[in-house]
C-alpha cells in the first residue's frame, strides 16, 4: 500500500480518526477498571481503619463524618461500632510539616480520646530517614496515650516524641497530624 | 535479519540503559527496589509492545507530517490503559510508582522504537522488536533495583537477607545512599563499565 500523502485532508483526517479511536478505547477501560479501582481505594483505606480500631461490626466508611479543626481544615472521622455502641473513632489526618509533600496518617482513638494505634497512609519523605515514622520502634510510643497528657511534640521542640534520627522535620510533621486528630476527635467525638 | 538477532539486538547488544542510555530518568527514579524496577520494566514493555502492533499496522496510513503527533497519542493511550488497570488490579505496585506511570509517555525508549523501527518495518519484525527491548529495559532495572535493595536495605523483593548488624533497637544498619539518588548513579555507573567490559572481550 502506498504512503498516504501529506496534504491538508489527510492530515486532518487522519488525525480525527485516531484521537476518535483513542478517546473511545480510553473510555471503555476507564468503564472497566472504574469498579476495581474503587474497590482497590476502599479496601485500602478499610485495612487501614482495621488496624488501627478496637474490632467493629459496623461500615465506617458509610458512618463516616467530616470535623472542621479551627484553622479550617476538614479532616475525616470513622466511628467504628461494635453492635451500634461506639468503640473508637479512626481519623484520617494529614500534615503539610512533611520534608516534602503531604504526611497521611490514619490515628485510632478509643473513647476517652487514647490513642490506640496509628498507621501511615501515604507520604513522600526521603526513604530510609523519613520512612522509618512506620516503624515500629518510632510508632509504638504513642500507644495507648491520652494527647492531653502526653505533650504531642519532639523533645527538640520541648515535647515528650523522640523523633526519628535524621528526620526531625518528619517527626514533626507525624505529631502535628496526631494533634489534629486529637483535635477532630475532641470535636467530632460527641455526636 | 533473522527474529533471534533481533531479540538478542534488542535485549543485549542494544540493550536502552546499559548500552543507548536511553529512558535514563524513570530508570534512576523508579529502581529503588527490585520490585518497583520489575513493576516499572513491565509496564514499559506492555506499552512499547502494544505501541509498537498498533504503529507498524498503521504506518502507510499515517501522513508523514503529522507522524509524531499521532504515535504519542497512540502511546499515550496505552500508558493510560496500564495506569488505570494497574491502580485498579495492583494499588500498591501503582502507589509506589506513582508519577512515573504516566511519564512511561514521554520515554525516549518508546517513541524512539516507533519512530526508528515499527514505523518502517512489518508487524512481527516491530513485535519482536518492542518484546526484546521492553525486557531488556525491565532486565536492566530489576538488575539496578536489586543491587540497590541488597546494599541500601538489605533484602531482595522484601526478603530479609540478614547481611547487616542491627542496632539497639533490631533496625538493620545499612548503607542508605544507595537507596537515594546518588546510588542509583554510583551502581548505574559500575554496571555500564561492567557491561562495556563483557561486550568488549
Amino acid at each position: 500500500m502506498a504512503k498516504r500523502e501529506s496534504t491538508f485532508k489527510n492530515m486532518v483526517l487522519v488525525l480525527f480518526i485516531i484521537t476518535l479511536i483513542t478517546s473511545v478505547t480510553l473510555g471503555y477501560v476507564y468503564e472497566v477498571t472504574k469498579g476495581p479501582i474503587e474497590k482497590a481505594k476502599l479496601t485500602k483505606k478499610l485495612t487501614a481503619i482495621k488496624k488501627v480500631v478496637p474490632e467493629f461490626n459496623n461500615d465506617p466508611d458509610a458512618d463516616q463524618f467530616n470535623v472542621q479543626l479551627e484553622n479550617g481544615e476538614t479532616l475525616e472521622v470513622y466511628p467504628a461500632k461494635m453492635n451500634d455502641s461506639i468503640v473508637g473513632y479512626a481519623v484520617k489526618t494529614f500534615s503539610t510539616k512533611g520534608f516534602s509533600g503531604l504526611v497521611w496518617l490514619m490515628v485510632g482513638f478509643d473513647t476517652q480520646a487514647n490513642i490506640i494505634d496509628i498507621s501511615v497512609l501515604e507520604h513522600k519523605e526521603t526513604p530510609g530517614l523519613g520512612t522509618k515514622m512506620d516503624d515500629e520502634s518510632f510508632k509504638a510510643q504513642f500507644r495507648k496515650q491520652n494527647p492531653s497528657t502526653f505533650n504531642l511534640k519532639v523533645v527538640k521542640d520541648g515535647g515528650q516524641v523522640d523523633a526519628i534520627t535524621a528526620a526531625t522535620i518528619s517527626s514533626r510533621a507525624f505529631c502535628d497530624a496526631v494533634e489534629k486528630a486529637y483535635q477532630a476527635v475532641k470535636k467530632g467525638g460527641k455526636q | 535479519m533473522t527474529l533471534k538477532d533481533n531479540f538478542i539486538k534488542g535485549f543485549f547488544k542494544e540493550n536502552a540503559v546499559f548500552v543507548l542510555l536511553l529512558g535514563l530518568c524513570p530508570t534512576l527514579a523508579t529502581s529503588s527496589s527490585a520490585i518497583n524496577g520489575l513493576g516499572m520494566g513491565l509496564a514499559t514493555t506492555f506499552v512499547l509492545v502494544m505501541s509498537n502492533i498498533v504503529i507498524s499496522l498503521v504506518k502507510n496510513q499515517i501522513p508523514d507530517k503529522v507522524r509524531i503527533p499521532s504515535f504519542i497519542v497512540i502511546i499515550a493511550s496505552f500508558v493510560t490503559v496500564v495506569d488505570l488497570v494497574m491502580s485498579g488490579f495492583l494499588p500498591d505496585l501503582h502507589s509506589s510508582l506513582g508519577l512515573f506511570i504516566p511519564l512511561i509517555v514521554v520515554n525516549c525508549i518508546v517513541l524512539g522504537r516507533a519512530e526508528a523501527f515499527a514505523s518502517k518495518n512489518n508487524i512481527l519484525d516491530s513485535l519482536i522488536d518492542g518484546v526484546s527491548m521492553g525486557l531488556g529495559f525491565a532486565m536492566a532495572l530489576t538488575i539496578l533495583g536489586s543491587i540497590r535493595e541488597i546494599l541500601g536495605a538489605g533484602t531482595i523483593f522484601g526478603i530479609d537477607l540478614s547481611i547487616y548488624p542491627t542496632d539497639e533497637k533490631g533496625a538493620p544498619v545499612t548503607m542508605l545512599m544507595f537507596i537515594l539518588a546518588p546510588g542509583a548513579f554510583i551502581v548505574l555507573g559500575y554496571l555500564i563499565a561492567l557491561i562495556n567490559k563483557i561486550r568488549n572481550v
